[in-house]
């Protein structure tokens, strides 16, 4: 099985308004658990997005698995949790047990059905994340951390190698936040799935992650959160103060 | 006239049956265009349906045999609303708005060059199911049996677009594909609308009883077969309220399912109120 999970070279975005990510390159190696972070509009959700065909890459190249990214098929290998208010129709009929059960679908060849078995799977994941009494409720009908973790099991139910979340905390409370972070740690221990998680709290999520990767449409530090916090480039950049707010657990 | 006497007419049989297996392809795929924000696509392909059967009378097919001009027409016309969508920038109501006007004032012209408006192409504007012919009700049967197989096959792919175009795509569903599948079956289903409810009335076929279900359903599946449902009933209710009334059968079938709308949008009032707000 390759290390190498996800591997970018020279990769760069543009939209209409200009170039969104500039010559990015990096990896991730099999169980790493890696924080994205960096400022409003630096390119961190269009890097995701890039990494999973959903926007079309410029120059460079994006590999998954050691598979170009054009080239690759295998996507139940992969799991992803966009930012939840902004997919979320609050008016879409699916019930918690249906809108899970779409996780299951890159697993299945044409006609797609479900059996017996993946119903007790989708119950089990629902099981572990303490969310299986609202197996039948509406969607429209959960709170902001509830429907997270629906689309959280949605995005794990068909058991990915990698696991690509989107700012997944935006709409959420610091409490439940920190909730949120410590299950994806949690995942990614526990089942050995590699981390790809884009976020504004770079304090936060320094608790959990294995490693930074601070972007501004270039990638302008990547390594571990230590390294992070002790970087004399990140100090120049955000100055010493908020560096320490920053790393704030040191 | 008493039930039985009015069902015992052939040309009621008919219409009923026509109308309920139309009805039933229109409610289904009704859920997934009001969901996809594509409502109004019954309307466009309706003014393009339009369109060409002035193109099918000017070279004169008749009855049935309009529909082999009309289908590749509207088949076309759909997937080229889908098209201007995704590469024109276009939102899906910009692109329906488009197609629809070139329809319309395609179906003007044609006629007006033809000698004016006749009986056939007004018979489209309002529909008339009444008048169904017994070849038009084998086609509906086939083209329904043909519709909703592909919407059984490709059953989770379309409720995975529905839910979200991205989330699809990153599961590996081929969501261009499955929405050219989408809208070639609104338009087949359109083509045989037309004769039912007629051009000004057809996308309500398409998404009342979409909407109504939307109301009521505690899931998808629930709200596809509530909407199946309602559009049945409708047909059958509206046409037998047509002629013991003597109404046209179109609006009153309309009339019917704007009524049972009334009805969900009260029922959830009064059962979930804590969502109605």
């Amino acid at each position: 099985m390759p290390d190498e999970i996800v591997a970018t070279e020279l990769l760069t975005c543009s939209y209409r308004e200009g170039r969104v990510l500039e010559d990015v390159s990096f990896q991730v190696k099999r169980g790493d658990y890696v924080g994205i972070v960096g400022p409003n509009g630096s390119g961190k959700s269009t890097l995701i997005k890039a990494l999973l065909g959903l926007v079309t890459v410029g120059k460079g190249s994006a590999a998954l698995f050691g598979t170009p990214l054009s080239a690759f098929r295998d996507w139940h290998r992969v799991g992803y949790l966009p930012q939840s208010l902004h997919l979320v129709n609050p008016v879409f009929p699916a019930t918690v047990h249906e809108t899970v059960s779409l996780g299951l679908l890159s697993l299945k060849r044409f006609p797609k059905r479900l059996n017996r078995a993946d119903k007790d799977k989708i119950n089990t994941i629902l099981d572990e994340l303490g969310i299986l009494d609202l197996e039948l409720k509406l969607i429209g009908e959960l709170s902001g951390g509830q429907l997270q973790r629906v689309l959280l099991a949605r995005a794990i139910v068909n058991d990915p190698e990698l696991l690509v979340l989107d700012e997944p905390t935006a709409a959420l409370d610091p409490e439940t936040r920190g909730r949120f972070y410590a299950m994806i740690a949690d995942i990614n221990r526990s089942r050995g799935v590699t981390v790809l998680l884009v976020t504004h709290d770079s304090g936060a999520i320094g608790e959990h992650a294995s490693k930074m990767l601070y972007l501004d449409k270039k990638i302008l530090f990547y390594g571990s959160f230590d390294e992070f916090c002790c970087s004399p480039e990140m100090s120049s950049m955000f100055g010493e103060h908020s560096q320490h707010l920053m790393c704030h657990r040191h | 006239m008493n039930l039985l006497e009015i069902l015992s007419y052939g040309f009621i049989q008919r219409a009923l049956l026509a109308g309920t297996l139309i009805a039933l392809l229109c409610s289904v795929l009704g859920v997934f265009l009001v969901l996809r924000r594509l409502s109004l696509i019954g309307d466009g392909l309706a003014h393009v349906t339009f369109g060409s059967t002035a193109i099918a009378l000017a070279l004169k097919f008749y009855s049935v045999m309009s529909l082999l001009v009309t289908m590749p027409i509207v088949l076309l016309a759909s997937l080229g609303i889908l098209k201007l969508t995704e590469k024109g920038r276009l939102s899906g109501d910009a692109a329906i708005g488009l197609v629809s006007a070139l329809g319309i004032s395609a179906g003007i012209i044609l006629a007006s060059v033809g000698g004016g408006y006749n009986v056939d192409l007004l018979s489209f504007l309002f529909g008339n199911i009444l008048s169904i012919r017994s070849e038009e009700v084998v086609i509906a049967a086939l083209l329904c049996l043909g519709v909703m197989l592909m919407l059984t096959l490709y059953y989770h792919e379309l409720f995975a677009i529905s839910f979200s175009d991205e989330l699809a795509k990153v599961s590996g569903i081929r969501t261009s594909f499955i929405n050219s599948i989408l809208v070639l079956l609104t338009a087949l289903s359109v083509v045989l609308a037309m004769k039912l409810v007629g051009i000004m009335l057809i996308s309500s076929l398409l998404i009342v009883p979409a909407a109504a279900a939307l109301q009521l359903a505690r899931g998808f599946k629930a709200c596809i077969l509530l909407a199946a449902l309602q559009g049945c009933s409708s047909v059958i209710i509206g046409i037998i309220i047509s002629i013991m009334s003597n109404l046209p059968a179109s609006a009153s079938i309309v009339m019917v399912n704007l009524l049972f709308f009334a009805a969900a949008c009260l029922i959830r009032r009064i059962k979930y109120p804590k969502y109605c707000n």
